[in-house]
């Protein structure tokens, strides 16, 4: 079985183009030095795709390191305790590591090893991909540097330990917001200077083409499974699809083989932090405007002289000013419906699904939970919500502790 | 003719090489911008490379980033950058200005808006760090309906097949960037940079530039050897984040790099 497919033939799978744009987003905005290896790294992505032996490698690491497939779990108590539409839970949050994001890093470091690329780097907000990455980087032997945000380091001082034991070197990011975003502009100034050694592995299918596309193909594997999972639990398609959406892996990855279904309903939840009036939020698709950042084209949160603004979301993972280029297309054509839920009603969502179901979700995933409470409640027994549980939420129990004014 | 290639044929006729510092617009403060450029072209820059502030400065280095953050807490904005020029160009005529920056303000501002009041301003050239050709069509357009000449980089990693696309879309020069990194690295090879240097011309007649990793008076003659331009960034910003203090100091030490520069250039 082909476990990446890329790019589809379907009015909403064709995307990207060649360039790597969907519609008017998407693109390679970056310095002339880093075109011919952008170039190069998608050619190298379009060879092994359709080469056998790379798709049995990587079929043979998501079985047997990640522990794949991931479960689809029928949140019967939750339902129960909603009293509206059934909630099914793809256990995202039971692969290696703890999160979707190792999907995607399993993927890229058996491209880079067959590029012959003897270094790693990736940048972090929350440390999940950072732990993801010097994960896979540990397994094959090669040096891995990751970049996080000074903000970040002294709020995940956990994640921070756990790359560090997996052999990473750990960089302190202290420009700009010194988050996430920061990272990331480090990251790149990284690889420009290191390219001929150095495999930058993107976290997020955000990024100049063919990031967006590449790590899209790599996550589809949980939209893959979720589809054939309900159908055999169920006995038919889910009439909604919910997801989390920092810069949108996780969502894509679940809503991308379904796009073709257009029974299927699909929301992509972001971050309305303090809430969307305030400011204060991680929400660019749902108050945001487009732009260019980050080597593409897509909606930002921004000032009016085009400067990029901080974020504020409760959770980490969901901090970040852009979204994935192929979001700012599926919102804008219509295929995708983006809401938001703010720090507070996630938290609540959090405890909620703990107590009920005895799974603890991580805060970004807290928040498509909590949206699909909401849709649940409006929808009869008879409707089926397929939700993305992208993490799970051990590493937030500080962070949770402290709202509550608990100190551990 | 453009101010631009008109500055190159000046120089050519004299048989020397042009000098183009890069200073951030509101760097360490709004006021100290337009009296710096006056104070470089008296020390013999012949171009002025002016920065617009961007809170993500992907392709730079620590110096220049920092150049931005202080601009930024005054929030500097390219409507305030084009009005530096607009002062720039009441008492000097001749000197060309490059806007030099990333693609988000511009955007933001709308490309035809911005090229109309670039143009009016008295902007001579646009160089979008995070705009390859192949993305910069429309951007393209709108400047060259101002006749304003878009610059663009071309690097170590470019192909032959790049240089070629790149160089039939740019005007008044190219700018090769001497070293993969970013801006103020410091391993600067003058040899490989040479012969990447013929190979470009291979495919141009439009004098070439080079910058990045150029930080004193030697590097910059070395390179005035083979090279039309010399652009300096991180070694004139770091002159004037030392002296942030006193406006006065900052165009002295910025004026005494150029003056030694030019003349390390000119011998």
């Amino acid at each position: 079985m082909s476990i990446i497919n890329p790019t589809g033939s379907g009015k909403y799978t064709s995307v990207p183009d060649q360039h790597g744009h969907f519609g008017n987003y998407g693109g390679m905005f970056v310095a002339e030095t880093l075109m011919a290896p952008l170039n190069e790294l998608r050619q190298a992505y379009e060879y092994y795709c359709s080469d056998e032996r790379f798709q049995e490698e990587l079929d043979a690491d998501l079985a047997h390191y990640v522990g794949r497939p991931s479960p689809l779990y029928f949140a019967e108590h939750l339902t129960e305790k909603i009293g509206g539409g059934r909630i099914y839970l793809k256990r995202e949050d039971l692969n290696h590591t703890g999160a979707h994001k190792i999907n995607n890093t399993v993927g890229q470091i058996l491209l880079a090893r067959n590029m012959g690329k003897k270094r790693i780097i990736a940048e972090t907000g929350a440390g999940q991909h950072g732990v993801a990455t010097a994960t896979v980087a540990a397994r094959l032997g090669m040096e891995c540097v990751i970049y996080m945000g000074a903000e970040d380091i002294k709020r995940q001082a956990l994640n921070v330990y756990r790359m560090r034991l997996l052999g990473a070197k750990v960089v302190s990011v202290e420009s700009g917001s010194r988050t996430l975003k920061d990272a990331l502009n480090e990251a790149m100034r990284d690889w420009v200077t290191n390219i001929d050694t150095t495999f930058y592995i993107i976290g997020t299918v955000a990024g100049p083409h063919p990031y967006p596309a590449m790590v899209r193909d790599f996550q589809a594997v949980i939209g893959r499974e979720a589809r054939k999972q309900i159908q055999l639990q169920a006995g038919r398609l889910p009439d909604a699809l919910v997801a989390c959406v920092g810069g949108g892996s996780n969502a894509i990855g679940l809503f991308y083989p379904f796009l073709e279904d257009t029974s299927v309903a699909m929301y992509g939840v972001e971050a309305a932090g303090n809430g969307l009036q305030t400011g204060r939020h991680a929400a660019p698709l749902c108050a945001g405007r487009p732009g260019v950042l980050h080597g593409n084209r897509t909606y930002l949160m921004e000032d009016n002289d085009g400067q990029i603004i901080e974020t504020h979301s409760v959770s980490a993972g969901l901090d970040y000013p852009g979204v994935g280029p192929e979001h700012a297309w599926l919102k804008d054509i219509g295929r995708v419906k983006y809401a938001s839920i703010t720090d507070e009603e996630a938290l609540e969502a959090f405890h909620t699904l703990t107590r009920v179901e005895g799974i603890l979700p991580a805060l970004e995933s807290s928040h498509a939970v909590a949206y699909a409470t909401r849709l649940a409640a409006g929808m009869s027994q008879d409707n089926i919500i397929l939700v993305n549980l992208s993490g799970r939420g051990d590493k937030d129990i500080h962070t949770v502790a402290a709202r509550d004014g608990i100190e551990l | 003719m453009s101010r631009i290639v008109n500055c190159f044929k000046k120089l050519e006729l004299r048989g020397r090489k042009a000098l183009v510092p890069y200073i951030t617009a509101g760097d360490p403060t709004p006021a100290v911008t337009l009296p710096l450029m006056h104070e470089m072209v008296k020390a013999g820059a012949d171009m002025i490379e002016l920065g617009v502030p961007f809170s993500d400065p992907m392709a730079d280095g620590p110096v220049i980033q920092a150049a931005s953050e202080r601009a930024l807490t005054y929030q500097v904005s390219l409507h305030d950058v084009l009005e530096m020029v607009q002062r720039f160009r009441l008492t000097d005529k001749a000197t060309p200005v490059i806007l030099m920056g990333y693609l988000n303000p511009i955007e933001v501002m709308g490309y035809d808006t911005f090229a109309r009041a670039a143009a009016q301003a008295g902007v001579d050239g646009v160089l979008t760090v995070d705009l390859p050709p192949e993305e910069g069509s429309d951007l393209l357009n709108a400047l060259n309906g101002q006749l304003l000449d878009p610059i663009f980089l071309i690097a170590p990693t470019s192909t032959d097949e790049r240089i070629k696309m790149i160089t039939s879309n740019a005007c008044g020069f190219v700018y090769y960037v001497a070293l993969k990194g970013v801006t103020g690295a410091s391993d600067l090879n003058v040899d490989d940079v040479a012969a990447q240097l013929k190979k470009v011309r291979r495919f141009t007649g439009l004098p070439v530039g080079v910058g990045f990793g150029i930080k004193d008076a030697e590097s910059a003659a070395r390179i005035a050897d083979f090279a039309d331009a010399v652009v300096v960034g991180s070694a004139v910003v770091q002159r004037v984040a030392d002296n942030a203090d006193s406006p006065d100091d900052i165009k002295t030490a910025v004026a005494d790099l150029l003056r030694e520069m030019r003349q390390a250039m000119d011998q």
